[in-house]
């Protein structure tokens, strides 16, 4: 039995190469869903679901539509130039409304959505990046009864954005990279 | 932000219902999620902390509604959003809508407008725009007050003229328009045959026929129910082998009339009717 249904995962400047890592250290299958949010530029071609696939393990990342379902054994990347919401009957759903903390997807949207939809179930994953998304989204998780890890921002690239979400959120782990993936690796 | 707890699904539903009951507008079908962040957001702007105050004023204030309205909907828009679509258009929609002697074309839920010009810069390029008529409709007055200004903002001029070139714009973009402090203001002539109207896809009808009916990014703000619902009334409004164009991360895939269509372009989201 796995302890989350849900891992959300958000990052910034210099997180690419850590969601590379969590994504690489992924099992074969897995009986939650992932789902990424990364400021991104809008309006602008982009192949960023297929940098991060791991094709070796045939995990395949997907941009989800407008109400598609969230299955387990999936990563989701969300789509450029939306926020990403979730349904009460675990769907997608896509909102073009103002940017949040400059950021459309932003990462606070979705792991309070996530968080409202998910409550004990889910766990939110904060990586490197430059401002202060995603410190509201960790308090609603951990406020929801779900967890937070928060990357150490000792070893980020950027570590404005790891930074505030830890001083918000005594509650959250703060784990360097590798310790993430022990994490996941043990608890789910 | 606030935490979105502060307000429950059960009292969501009784806003919904005193809405309904007091001015006529349907949200009942709106996807629930964005839905109560909305409302979420106007208490904030508004400063009211709990749900009481707001069904009190919604009941009692006819002006703080039309402010609630206003804001409750997402009205962002932006010119040539998705350069690869507007470059789809310009390849394999324009050319074919050459054919007809007049053309009508529908932005449903079109906000500020933007898309709009946006489509009037491209038939004025094919040089269609002189016998096409643009129809602009929108849920919120506000919206088509401000589109039928054809002010934008000139702050976002330096996007939409990198997403115009991406789009296989090949003029002077600056030469659309005319620079005044912080707006830009579109030229009269490309927006002569443009018709903003009020709308409401949730409880009004087919109006016309038309050739091409784009709804892009509006779908998402509806639950499954009454996007079958829309795009049934999307559909009565095409002529025979006109074309509908949705959101890129909009889908047909789940509604009635996902056989009447034919693919265009599966990325743009671009569909054709059959018949």
């Amino acid at each position: 039995m796995a302890s989350f249904d849900i891992i959300a995962i958000g990052g910034s400047a210099g997180s690419i190469p850590i969601v590379s890592e969590l994504l690489e250290a992924l099992p074969g299958t897995f009986q939650y869903a992932v789902i990424i949010v990364l400021h991104r530029l809008k309006n602008v071609y982009s192949e960023m679901n297929r940098v991060l696939a791991t094709p070796h393990k045939g995990t395949y990342i997907r941009e989800p539509d407008d109400k598609d379902l969230i299955q387990p054994n999936s990563v989701y990347l969300a789509p450029q130039n939306y926020h990403l919401l979730i349904e009460a009957d675990r769907s997608f759903s896509l909102d073009y409304s103002e940017l949040v903390n400059y950021s459309r997807p932003s990462i606070d949207v979705t792991f309070e959505s996530v968080a409202g939809v998910y409550g004990s179930r889910a766990l939110a994953v904060l990586l490197s990046g430059a401002n202060d998304d995603g410190a509201a989204g960790m308090e609603a998780i951990l406020a929801s009864g779900g967890q937070g890890i928060v990357q150490d921002p000792a070893t980020a690239a950027y570590s404005a954005m790891p930074r505030a979400a830890a001083e918000r959120n005594p509650k959250a782990l703060v784990l360097p990279p590798d310790g993430i993936i022990k994490f996941l690796s043990t608890n789910t | 932000m606030m935490n979105l707890t502060q307000i429950t699904n059960g009292e969501i539903d009784e806003i919904i219902s005193v809405i309904r009951h007091n001015y006529g507008y349907d949200f009942g079908d709106y996807a629930r999620a964005s839905f109560h962040r909305r409302v979420v957001r106007c208490m904030d702007q508004a400063g009211i902390q709990s749900f009481f105050d707001l069904r009190y004023a919604l009941t009692n204030d006819q002006t703080f509604f039309s402010w609630f309205l206003q804001n409750l909907t997402v009205n962002v828009t932006e010119m040539f959003r998705d350069p690869v679509f507007y470059k789809s258009l310009r390849t394999t929609v324009i050319p074919i809508l050459a054919s007809y002697p007049t053309i009508k074309i529908w932005h449903a839920g079109c906000a500020t407008g933007e898309e709009v010009f946006s489509m009037a810069i491209l038939l004025h390029e094919a040089g269609l725009l002189e016998r096409t008529r643009l129809y602009g409709t929108d849920l919120n007055p506000a919206n088509l007050e401000r589109a039928r200004q054809g002010i934008v903002p000139m702050q976002h001029m330096k996007d939409y003229t990198a997403n115009y070139l991406q789009s296989g714009g090949q003029s002077d973009f600056s030469t659309y328009y005319t620079a005044r402090y912080d707006h830009a203001i579109f030229h009269k002539e490309l927006r002569r045959n443009i018709v903003f109207s009020q709308h409401n896809l949730v409880t009004d009808q087919v109006f016309n026929e038309f050739q091409l009916v784009c709804c892009r990014n509006v779908l998402i703000y509806f639950n499954r129910r009454l996007q079958n619902q829309v795009c049934r009334l999307l559909t009565d409004s095409l002529a025979p082998l006109g074309y509908l164009a949705i959101g890129m991360k909009e889908s047909l895939m789940f509604t009635d009339v996902r056989q009447q269509f034919d693919v265009v372009d599966a990325v743009c989201r671009i569909y054709r009717r059959k018949t």
